[in-house]
């Protein structure tokens, strides 16, 4: 046994400095120190290395929609543990508590530029943006109502839970929940746009993440069906780099383009523009 | 019943083998023994019934797995007439977890299809254990879409463990076919029947199941997640699969109750492998039974009706005010 422990220094950028909370936070892709207030001014975007970080539902919406103008979907609707599903209902509570939000859900209608449409956000500090019975309600709820107010949509998924399996197979059935009333929205010759964040995943994707008219990712997010690890696990080999990555996607033909956040909202501007009314 | 075995089965198969025996004995020795065997075969049949009223929802995935449980292809060949396959998707390649074509019931045109999985290890592998790649749901939904352009009504059969989670399913985008399937098969202007028999695995089983009537077998399984994936989640390993499947709430009584099927389809006593004719007649009367509720009605009102059906699924509480 060593009777002096030695002491390792480094410099700020190393990773195992603690940071006192609050007023400076750590990018957790390249450890770089950053002022909280600087961070938040760049959207969650690490300033050294252009990491996205993740940012909730209520942030995101802040960030789209125009002040003053967003109108949240009225209906208040609460998660059910129908299943007693093992710490499904500590797993709620939890959360509520750490987003404010009573699911993993923003929607909402609002204004981006001056132009209407109707906005549907996941949350992934809510039980990993997981869609249970709830997130697919709202979002049918908001897309009816686009259909009605005659808005185009755009939802924004932060959801690597996929679907929330503390609801069994009603989770599942959410994905042609939704997926059925994209369907009516295109009928009524409306667009749909889908913004992909880091991370989308499972029944997320495999409904309306991959159903936009028109598809946007933001930079190196996760975007796939199954897990990265279940399918090492299955054909028991590494996975090349960037796989399922955003830019993969694109050049997989599976998504438009890939947006940073500083650029995310202008983009939405000029592409609601051009559907127009 | 072959070499595979369910040990809940143990007495059932014990019964049966002496049923034989006596069987041989009379015919070789030609001592009347019918009176014995018939009591037997009424004890054996009550068993099974018994047994098989009782099962743990682990040992109903046992069942919907068994090897000789009827598998799609056994299904469109005996229920329907003139079965013509068709292959590929148009796009990549023909794939062959998921098979279909055109048939006909009772004499009328339909378009089957389904999820095929193996009979023994080199068919297992020749249909990748009924998992689909992009290519499956593709292929799924150009048959529907052709069926809907001829009016002609869809059964569709589900058996799945899933989708195949492979690098080249990601890069062909298997979440964009099955998303795409969901979307489309909810505006599909012919009828669907959706038959789950075996596994129903999450979205792989989904991207096929979308339809007018959702109908499961009495010993069929449908999850959002697999038991083990599932225990793996929550008891961080894969060995309390048993203890999550009655979490999960899988089987045919549970979507039941939980409004996702319409209806179970009852198996013969003692399960659907122990008896192939008896379940392809159900499965003819079933079928026709909804068919004859379905051909026929507004088109319109068919898809307002299925949009309806998904709509109302899920479980909430709504605070009003």
């Amino acid at each position: 046994m060593a009777l002096f422990k030695k002491i390792k220094f480094g410099h700020a950028s190393d990773k195992n400095v603690d940071i006192p909370s609050g007023l400076w936070s750590k990018c957790e892709n390249c450890k770089e120190i950053i002022y909280s207030k600087q961070l938040e001014e760049n959207l969650k975007v690490c300033p050294k290395c252009r990491h996205h970080q993740r940012v909730s539902a209520k942030e995101r919406v802040k960030q789209l929609i125009d002040e003053g103008t967003f109108e949240a979907e009225s209906s208040k609707l609460m998660p059910l543990d129908f299943l007693n599903f093992p710490e499904y209902n500590e797993k709620i509570k939890k959360a509520q508590a750490a987003t404010g939000l009573d699911d993993g859900i923003c929607t909402g209608t609002g204004k981006i530029h001056g132009r209407p449409t109707a906005l549907g956000v996941t949350d992934s500090f809510f039980m990993m943006g997981s869609m249970g019975s709830v997130v697919g309600e709202k979002l049918a709820r908001i897309i009816e109502l686009a259909i009605k107010k005659r808005l185009p949509v755009i939802i924004v998924s932060s959801s690597g839970g996929g679907a929330r399996m503390h609801e069994g197979i009603l989770s599942l059935m959410q994905m042609a929940k939704t997926s059925a009333a994209l369907k009516k929205l295109s009928d009524a010759g409306l667009p749909y746009i889908a913004v992909l964040t880091d991370p989308t995943g499972g029944g997320v994707t495999a409904s309306f993440g991959m159903l936009g008219d028109i598809t946007i990712a933001e930079p190196n997010a996760l975007i796939c069906f199954a897990g990265p690890r279940v399918i090492e696990q299955t054909i028991k080999q590494k996975l090349p780099k960037g796989f399922q990555r955003s830019e993969f996607l694109k050049e997989h033909g599976f998504i438009d383009m890939v947006v940073e956040r500083k650029d995310l909202k202008e983009n939405l501007a000029k592409i609601l523009k051009f559907f127009g009314n | 019943m072959s070499d595979f075995k369910l040990d809940f089965e143990k007495s059932i198969i014990e019964l049966e083998k002496k049923i034989e025996e006596l069987k041989k004995f009379t015919e070789s020795r030609e001592i009347d023994f019918s009176e014995e065997i018939k009591k037997l075969e009424i004890k054996s049949e009550s068993m099974k019934r018994e047994i098989y009223s009782k099962l743990s929802p682990w040992q109903r995935i046992q069942v919907a797995k068994n090897l000789l449980r009827p598998r799609t292809l056994d299904y469109i060949q005996k229920v329907f007439e003139d079965f013509i396959p068709l292959h590929g998707d148009r796009l990549f390649k023909d794939d062959t977890a998921v098979i279909g074509g055109l048939a006909f019931f009772e004499g009328a045109p339909v378009v089957v299809l389904g999820h095929q999985k193996g009979k023994d290890t080199k068919d297992h592998i020749f249909r990748n254990f009924g998992m689909a790649n992009p290519e499956g749901y593709r292929k799924a939904l150009r048959l529907i879409q052709m069926a809907e352009r001829f009016n002609r009504p869809v059964i569709s059969f589900v058996d799945t463990p899933g989708a195949y989670p492979g690098i080249g399913a990601e890069e062909r985008g298997v979440a964009e076919a099955i998303a795409k399937n969901l979307k489309e098969l909810s505006g599909v202007k012919t009828p669907i029947i959706v038959i789950v028999h075996g596994e129903g695995g999450s979205g792989g089983a989904l991207g096929i199941a979308i339809g007018d009537r959702i109908l499961m077998l009495e010993n069929a399984v449908y999850s959002v997640i697999s038991p083990e994936g599932c225990s793996a989640i929550i008891w961080k390993n894969a060995s309390r699969a048993a203890d999550a499947s009655v979490v999960l709430k899988m089987t045919a009584q549970d979507l039941l109750e939980l409004g996702v099927i319409d209806e179970i389809i009852k198996e013969p006593a003692g399960g659907a492998h122990r008896n192939h004719a008896e379940i392809i007649q159900t499965m003819k009367n079933v079928i026709r039974k909804s068919l004859k509720e379905l051909v026929g009605l507004d088109k319109n009102e068919l898809v307002a009706r299925r949009y309806e059906k998904f709509r109302a699924m899920g479980k909430f509480l709504e605070i009003e005010g």
